[in-house]
């Protein structure tokens, strides 16, 4: 059998985020004693640097100063004239650009691994924003399977309008890793091990690329978004009803139709309508109340990614 | 030690209070909802009135703006003369203090109820200030009566020689009610529904004493605090570590000498080093990093609480 694979370049560069929500304390503390002791993301013939995105919503342990760091990456922020009037995090993200990017260049970082935490329950989460990629496919196969026992989830933002400019998205290879449960201001050691393990794999991927191995045709199931869900609100804005304690905690189970989604003060059950089972991700999460956001819907697909092996062997 | 006067009369002027710190999320909601609802907080002899106790940390889903609410309640805080620079909070304490206090007088609320979250595995905990508190101890028998399933733990946390600090503190008598875990920010339905059922047996438990309910004395089991512990830090202050999986969500379980309680990022235990068994709780509370406090090492003690008589009835206005 021929091997028709895809011939792609060595990885050198690469960059681990923390702090781009600067109260998602495992990237936080994960970056900054790799700034100390870097020996642990070191490999051969690779440049891994970490790096705190957002230092100033660190130091005040909150999401972010003047606005969420992690959606303003696109070409419109970033070419902005810089200026003392702008946003804290949008000057912030010229200067991001500026070290790991620009973005859509040749001369960005090839990858980006962003580190964030979340109040649900989503366990170890991958983030991906192009489904055609069959780099990070594969890299995520491998995530995956390294794992196993423990689930390892893939979430794919790739959306004509719901998809957002995030912070790694200046890379060729944008990765989100989410870990979760984890409470706002709060650092578990469960989760700290879980996301160091996930980030591991991810290196010892490169590292097996760049050493020549290749990585025959594989397929992984994937959640995809499909729609946001606020919560019910009465008629002066206020939230109205909370998440059904049957969704509470079980994202990317099956919520079926008629399933109890919210319920109110009231103690009414509101269900699901519509046809569709969907898998509900980001159930409960903190930081998007204000984004109107109770949960994502999300639909279950695979994905199947092409054989690769890097061009220089 | 003598306890303190139990309330002779009936308990008229109750409160529960909601967002004493703004991003404890099931007390703001549940004081919300009271403010336009409020039939379920109504009794035959008393209705207690919902607050919202720091609505500009609410605003902002903050714990708070300039200084913990519910540090403020010292008398160097409430009784100092005002400024145009205090701090947020210091000026609401002093309006709180003139709404259900002033603390310490003959005017104050007769109950205070106080809701509040933790990021911290407590579960149904009741917090008062000590054991002296005769109608709070009765009430949190009460409490752990009605629900054998929640395993409500008393915390008691004042300290000897310590002034009362907490919002509660201003009133006759007091309770705060903590529920956990749940994030800040987040309301989960489990946890609202909970404390939402735990007011109302509450105010029942008021009610029946109002009604010309005697109880008697009984063996109260506590924890009250003897210190705490920092999460290990660099010399630069910061944290190197955190709070070990083995010591993770085990609050009010007890604590050896020579069990782990921290994990270093480096991958080394750091071992308790006490000497004699403790039970931690408060373990891994966000807002308590800023305090220097990984957890708060609490004994376990028994007391007795003194038999407590009905009350007198006022006379009735027609005779």
């Amino acid at each position: 059998m021929s091997s028709c694979h895809i011939a792609e370049e060595p990885i050198q560069k690469v960059a681990i985020f923390g702090g781009t929500h600067g109260n998602e304390l495992t990237g936080v503390f994960l970056v900054k004693h790799w700034l100390e002791n870097g020996a642990e993301i070191q490999r051969t013939g690779l440049e891994v640097k970490p790096f705190i995105t957002n230092p100033r919503a660190v130091k005040k342990c909150t999401r972010y100063i003047d606005c969420d760091l992690n959606r303003i990456f696109d070409l419109e922020n970033l070419g902005k004239k810089m200026s003392e009037d702008l946003p804290y995090e949008v000057r912030r993200a010229q200067e991001i650009n500026h070290l790991f990017g620009p973005k859509d260049s040749e001369d960005s970082y090839d990858i980006i691994f962003d580190l964030h935490n979340t109040t649900s329950n989503m366990g170890c989460t991958l983030i991906l924003e192009d489904s055609r990629n069959n780099f990070l496919i594969q890299m995520f196969h491998y995530i995956k399977t390294s794992l196993a026992p423990l689930p390892c989830y893939v979430y794919l933002i790739e959306h004509p309008s719901l998809k957002y400019a995030t912070t790694r998205s200046i890379a060729k290879y944008p990765v989100g890793i989410e870990v979760g449960p984890q409470p706002q201001g709060v650092l578990r050691a469960d989760i700290l091990d879980q996301m160091r393990k996930m980030i591991k794999h991810a290196l010892d991927f490169i590292h097996h690329f760049n050493e020549g191995k290749e990585f025959p045709p594989c397929a992984i199931e994937v959640y995809k978004i499909i729609e946001k869900v606020d919560y019910p609100r009465d008629e002066n804005g206020e939230i109205a009803a909370v998440i059904h304690p049957n969704l509470q905690d079980q994202d990317w189970k099956p919520l079926h139709p008629g399933d109890p989604m919210f319920l109110t003060l009231d103690g009414k059950t509101i269900p699901l309508g519509g046809d569709c089972t969907v898998y509900p991700v980001f159930v409960n999460e903190a930081a998007y109340y204000e984004k109107k956001e109770a949960f994502a819907k999300t639909t279950k697909l695979t994905l199947n990614a092409k054989s690769i092996r890097c061009s220089l062997h | 030690m003598c306890s303190l006067p139990v309330p002779r009369e009936p308990l008229r002027r109750v409160a529960v209070t909601g967002g004493t710190h703004g991003n404890e999320m099931s007390g703001i909601c549940l004081a919300q909802h009271w403010l336009q609802a409020p039939a379920e907080l109504q009794r035959p002899s008393f209705s207690a009135v919902p607050v919202l106790a720091n609505p500009a940390a609410i605003a902002g889903c903050r714990r708070y703006v300039d200084h913990d609410l519910n540090r403020t309640f010292t008398s160097c805080f409430l009784n100092s003369r005002p400024t145009p620079d205090d701090p947020y909070e210091v000026t609401r304490a002093r309006e709180l203090n003139q709404l259900l206090g002033p603390k310490a007088s003959g005017r104050a609320f007769d109950f205070v109820l106080d809701l509040h979250n933790t990021t911290a595995n407590v579960g149904t905990c009741l917090i008062s200030k000590s054991s002296h508190e005769v109608f709070a101890m009765h009430l949190c028998r009460h409490l752990q009566l009605q629900y054998p399933e929640l395993s409500c733990q008393v915390f008691l946390y004042q300290r000897s020689g310590e002034e009362s600090y907490n919002l509660d503190s201003v009133a006759k008598n007091g309770l705060g009610l903590e529920l956990g875990p749940q994030p800040q920010g987040v309301l989960r339905a489990d946890i609202f529904s909970r404390m939402r059922t735990l007011v109302a047996t509450v105010l029942d438990f008021i009610e029946l004493f109002n009604q010309g309910t005697a109880f008697p004395a009984f063996e109260m089991e506590a924890y009250r605090p003897v210190g705490v512990v920092d999460f290990p830090r660099t010399e630069a202050g910061n944290l190197a570590g955190t709070v070990h999986p083995q010591l993770q969500d085990r609050d009010f379980q007890p604590l050896q000498p020579g069990a782990p309680i921290f994990q270093m990022f480096s991958g080394e235990d750091l071992l308790y080093e006490g000497e004699s068994t403790v039970y931690p709780v408060f373990i891994n509370e966000a807002a308590y990093y800023e305090k220097g406090v990984a957890f708060v090492q609490t004994e376990k003690f028994t007391f007795t609480v003194p038999a407590m008589p009905a009350p007198i009835p006022a006379p009735s206005p027609a005779s």
